[in-house]
């Protein structure tokens, strides 16, 4: 039992951050920190592939002196890897993913500098009562002009 | 055949890189439109870029018509596809990449007029240049074949959307929290995509779509593809606005630009649609015994609930646009059910609801958009008495009303009908009742703003006979011509979703 969940600490330690993020993203009341929690829970799913193309005693996926054939400048030669490595696809595919939450969270960051100029608050409670708040006045207003008219 | 001419004109580099060019060619203009000095040229490249993609993607059509069955697999850069990306359009794919292209033309049109009096004197070409970039980013996550580009092409356009939701705080500052909530929605669902990826890639060892449907069979209860399944599910549901993952949907498409909520009304939920379709059913067959469970007992039972939920929530709506976003909800619901049945007739009712309904709400959407613009108010007491100030906009808005209650003659009706016999021919005849009461829901929600328009007296007499702008009016009734037509001869959309269904579930072409 203890074996299953040992082996798999990293994997652990992962999903254990990742929660963490989300639960952030959906709590914070500040707007700010709810991006804080997704930039976590996205950076989680970067060690997360990182994790997966990890190889037992693997270096990175770097050619070494010792791979490289004599005549591998002149094109023909096929290196015959000496060392282990790891896969090198998902660091790849993360650093798009990088790029992504990266655009992503200076889209996010933008848009709380616009809510914090028309609000005047980044705390999502009190932006949600002006909005009822305003609603209410909407409909209020409606109601006696519509009066208006029947009359 | 009507496409045989759109092939025969075309020329040889048009036909050969289709594929990509329907793609490449919005992307490529979006950062042109960036640098332009001028809106109005902003204006028609944007209509420029999307025509020629609608154009591309009939191209395609046309060729996947030509022969029943076939695919058109583009390697891109050159590079094999298994290592090497690859886009890769069979007939599913043509008919989502139809759909979103046409209607995004039809999009870019309204754009000028109802802009250009929403931001006067700003720089319209940047909110253009994020249009087309959505455009693009939609029509990649349709064309390509590889899952991991999918969701490259999910965040471009996600990412674009956001903007544009954004965008609409001019008018009602409510845009702004709408669109961050959209953003933080957005980016967990596709979030949940990537590790789905992930999983799938440890147990297949590639990202290639089709690759990876060839190594299922041998993977049958496979945790790892399991959990895969699980977390692609609930992504791409987040992205469709799958009940109850819908939260993000409504505020964003009340307080969007018109022609915004209009353009995401009518793709957006689609495409996420469509990848939902292609993952559980040509990638995960639906033979596979977890798969159905999840079919029957997770997305039938979610997607009821959203039919008659939704619906009760649409009725209580006062502001048109909510109300319909609402009812946008529930229109997943009903695709999302005749998916879950999980038959060749099912999927197929499912792409043609789909089809109808970016028709109709397409049209509902442009309607109030101009109704915004002429008259400043989206509520249902704004609508009161429309029908005598602005007949032919109102006219047009009741005919895709109509279609999407489901009267006989419209688009709407042919498609609940394929929907009502899919689920009868599987013994699901609980769900036919559930359908036929989500219907009359919409009846009610309808019917309230068709009252308001043509049986009560404007709210304000000063209210001068203005109609919509007429760079409206003519897409706007072409797609209410095409609701009706749909409605009498639904030969083409019904041979379209049919051969998209069989290419979906890999049975070749349906005869």
């Amino acid at each position: 039992m203890w074996d299953i969940i040992l082996e798999r600490g990293s994997y652990w330690a992962i999903i254990a951050v990742m929660m963490i993020g989300l639960y952030i993203a959906f709590s914070a009341e500040n707007l700010i920190k709810r991006l804080v929690g997704l930039s976590l829970f996205q950076t989680t799913i970067c060690l997360f592939y990182v994790k997966l193309a990890n190889v037992a005693n693997a270096t990175a996926p770097v050619l070494l002196a010792e791979d490289m054939p004599k005549d591998a400048y002149r094109g023909e030669g096929v290196a015959e890897l000496v060392h282990v490595y790891s896969n090198p696809l998902p660091h790849v595919l993360m650093l798009t993913a990088i790029v992504v939450g990266v655009a992503t969270l200076s889209l996010g960051l933008a848009l709380i500098v616009r809510i914090n100029e028309s609000y005047g608050t980044i705390e999502a409670d009190e932006i949600y009562a002006s909005d009822v708040k305003v609603q209410m006045a909407e409909d209020a207003d409606a109601a006696r002009t519509s009066g208006e008219v029947v009359r | 055949m009507i496409l045989e001419p759109v092939l025969t004109s075309a020329p040889d580099w048009a036909v050969r890189h289709a594929a990509v060019l329907v793609v490449v060619v919005p992307m490529l203009l979006a950062p042109l439109l960036a640098l332009s000095p001028s809106n109005r040229l902003a204006w028609i490249l944007t209509v420029a870029g999307t025509a020629a993609a609608f154009w591309f993607s009939l191209i395609l059509l046309a060729i996947i018509q030509e022969v029943p069955g076939s695919a058109i697999s583009y390697a891109l850069g050159n590079w094999e596809p298994p290592i090497g990306i690859e886009f890769r359009v069979d007939a599913l794919n043509a008919m989502i990449l139809v759909l979103i292209t046409g209607m995004g033309a039809l999009a870019s049109f309204i754009a000028w007029p109802t802009l250009a009096a929403e931001f006067k004197g700003e720089r319209l070409n940047l909110l253009l240049c994020a249009f087309l970039l959505c455009f693009a980013g939609l029509a990649g996550v349709a064309a390509t074949g590889d899952a991991f580009n999918l969701f490259v092409f999910l965040e471009v356009s996600s990412l674009a959307t956001y903007v544009l939701v954004a965008m609409g705080a001019g008018k009602d500052r409510r845009a702004l929290p709408a669109a961050f909530s959209y953003l933080v929605m957005g980016t967990l669902g596709a979030s949940f995509y990537v590790i789905g990826i992930g999983l799938l890639y440890a147990a297949t060892g590639t990202l290639n779509m089709a690759d990876i449907a060839e190594q299922m069979p041998g993977l049958s209860g496979n945790r790892s593809v399991q959990a895969g399944l699980a977390f692609i599910l609930v992504g791409l549901g987040l992205k469709a606005a799958m009940w109850p993952l819908h939260q993000w949907l409504p505020n964003a498409y009340a307080y969007a630009p018109g022609f915004v909520s209009m353009f995401l009304s009518a793709t957006a939920t689609k495409v996420a649609l469509y990848s939902l379709i292609r993952w559980l059913f040509t990638i995960f067959q639906p033979d596979l015994a977890f798969e159905s469970a999840v079919l029957q007992w997770v997305l039938a039972p979610l997607a009821m609930a959203a039919m008659v939920i939704c619906s009760v929530q649409a009725i209580f709506q006062t502001d048109v646009r909510r109300m319909l976003a609402y009812s946008s909800v529930a229109q997943v619901g009903y695709i999302l059910l005749a998916i879950s049945v999980g038959t060749a007739a099912g999927v197929s009712a499912g792409l043609l609801h789909l089809f109808t309904h970016a028709l109709m709400k397409g049209a509902l959407f442009m309607a109030v958009a101009g109704i915004c613009f002429a008259y400043q108010g989206s509520t249902i007491r704004d609508f009161a008495g429309l029908g005598r100030s602005a007949p032919f906009t109102m006219a047009a808005f009741a005919i895709a009303g109509l279609s999407l209650i489901g009267v006989p003659l419209t688009a709407g009706f042919i498609s609940k009908l394929q929907l009502g016999y899919a689920l009868l021919d599987q013994g699901w005849w609980w769900a036919a009742v559930v359908l036929v009461f989500a219907s009359f829901l919409s009846v009610i929600y309808i019917g309230r703003v068709l009252q308001a328009v043509f049986f009560e007296p404007p709210l304000n007499p000063r209210k001068n006979n203005k109609e919509a702008p007429l760079l409206l009016l003519i897409p706007l009734w072409i797609l209410a011509l095409v609701n009706i037509f749909y409605g009498i001869d639904a030969g083409f959309p019904a041979g379209l979703a049919a051969d998209g269904a069989a290419a979906a579930l890999g049975l070749g072409a349906a005869q």
